[in-house]
């Protein structure tokens, strides 16, 4: 009896693991490496925190277009400027919360001074802010306001295509 | 005649139209406009009160943003050490209490009052210096420097390169932009950027 519990217990703490995405804490590079991909694959990168209310206001719709345009090369990823010190605190639970599925990681880059301008020059450092890019296309729109599923959508649809 | 009435409907027609372009923001060298607004003892405060400043340390800043918040106690240091030296601390919240609630004039009573704020923490509540000065975040400084008659800008941007962690700072910016100021050298690093929380703009 007790081990059917246990084997129970891991059973369904396995699939919650499994459910919830590993959050990855990454430097500036990563970004960069996706800033000059070169691959016919349409990236949505998308800056925000936990605790910024417009950003998280538009995490929906950002989930939206990752799943309706999962199959066509379209990749949202959500990159977290949530201070390092709460990755554990507020990241992590934010995440498995809401089951977020667009690919999150935190940015763990402090000096924003040196970063800022290589995302995008007329970037002012105020998030939310969304990167659409695809270099295969020579395509690029930088929203620096919040953005909707519409919008986004009517920015892909041309360059998936 | 009617080319030069043309001319004269182009260069009209160009200038209503940059009326309505937001500011681009202040840039080092510019002149910067005087400041006069309610502090959180409920007094106007005037920038020409100081009369013994040479310049000051602008900050819009706010109550609820995050970013902010890390950098409270940064900033009373600075106004502990500056103020000293002819450069206040002037805080700004610039932000729409009803897309913050957070951000009223309450608010900020109550966050000074907690904080034991040092300097003076205004209202922006038209969001007219905000928009003069083109901030764009919080916080976001500006530190001035009287020249004769005006102010003007000497540096634009962060407080240093780390929000998160204090202890972990490696470039304070805005310290050694007074620190060349205050040395009579031109200041190497007039601009920097930031991460920050975007200014709550009235929805129009």
């Amino acid at each position: 009896m007790k081990l059917k519990i246990v084997l129970l217990i891991s059973f369904c703490l396995l699939t919650l693991s499994i459910r919830s995405q590993n959050v990855e804490m990454v430097k500036f590079p990563f970004v960069e490496t996706i800033l000059k991909n070169n691959s016919d694959t349409t990236y949505v990168i998308n800056f925000w925190a936990t605790w910024c209310k417009p950003c998280v206001k538009e995490l929906p719709d950002l989930e939206k277009l990752n799943e309706k345009y999962s199959g066509k090369k379209v990749k949202v990823i959500l990159v977290s400027l949530d201070f390092k010190r709460q990755y554990e605190t507020n990241l992590i639970p934010y995440v498995s919360k809401n089951k977020l599925q667009s690919q999150v990681v935190l940015l763990d880059e402090p000096d924003y001074n040196s970063w800022i301008d290589k995302v995008d020059k007329s970037w002012g450092g105020a998030i939310p802010v969304t990167l659409v890019i695809n270099n295969h296309k020579k395509f690029r729109h930088f929203f620096q306001k919040e953005i909707t599923f519409e919008e986004l959508e009517k920015t892909i649809k041309p360059i998936i295509n | 005649m009617k080319k030069i009435i043309a001319f004269i409907s182009v260069i009209a027609a160009f200038l209503s139209l940059n009326a309505f372009m937001p500011s681009p923001g202040y840039q080092a060298g510019d002149k910067a406009k005087e400041i006069k607004l309610k502090n959180v003892d409920g007094k106007m405060v005037s920038l020409a009160d100081y009369k013994d400043a040479k310049g000051f340390i602008v900050i819009f800043t706010c109550n609820h943003c995050p970013f902010s918040v890390a950098y409270e106690d940064r900033i009373i240091t600075m106004h502990n050490k500056y103020s000293a030296k002819g450069y206040p601390v002037i805080a700004i919240n610039p932000n729409d209490k009803n897309i913050e609630p957070e951000d009223s004039f309450e608010g900020m009573v109550a966050r000074a009052k907690e904080k034991n704020f040092p300097f003076a923490y205004l209202y922006d509540q038209s969001q007219f210096y905000a928009k003069e000065y083109g901030a764009t975040r919080t916080p976001h400084v500006f530190v001035l420097t009287r020249s004769g008659k005006n102010l003007i800008v000497d540096y634009v941007g962060a407080i240093d390169d780390n929000t998160d962690d204090a202890s972990a700072v490696t470039k304070k910016y805005v310290e050694n932009a007074l620190e060349e100021i205050l040395s009579g050298k031109k200041v190497s690093t007039s601009f920097t950027k930031a991460v920050g929380c975007t200014i709550k703009w009235k929805k129009a």
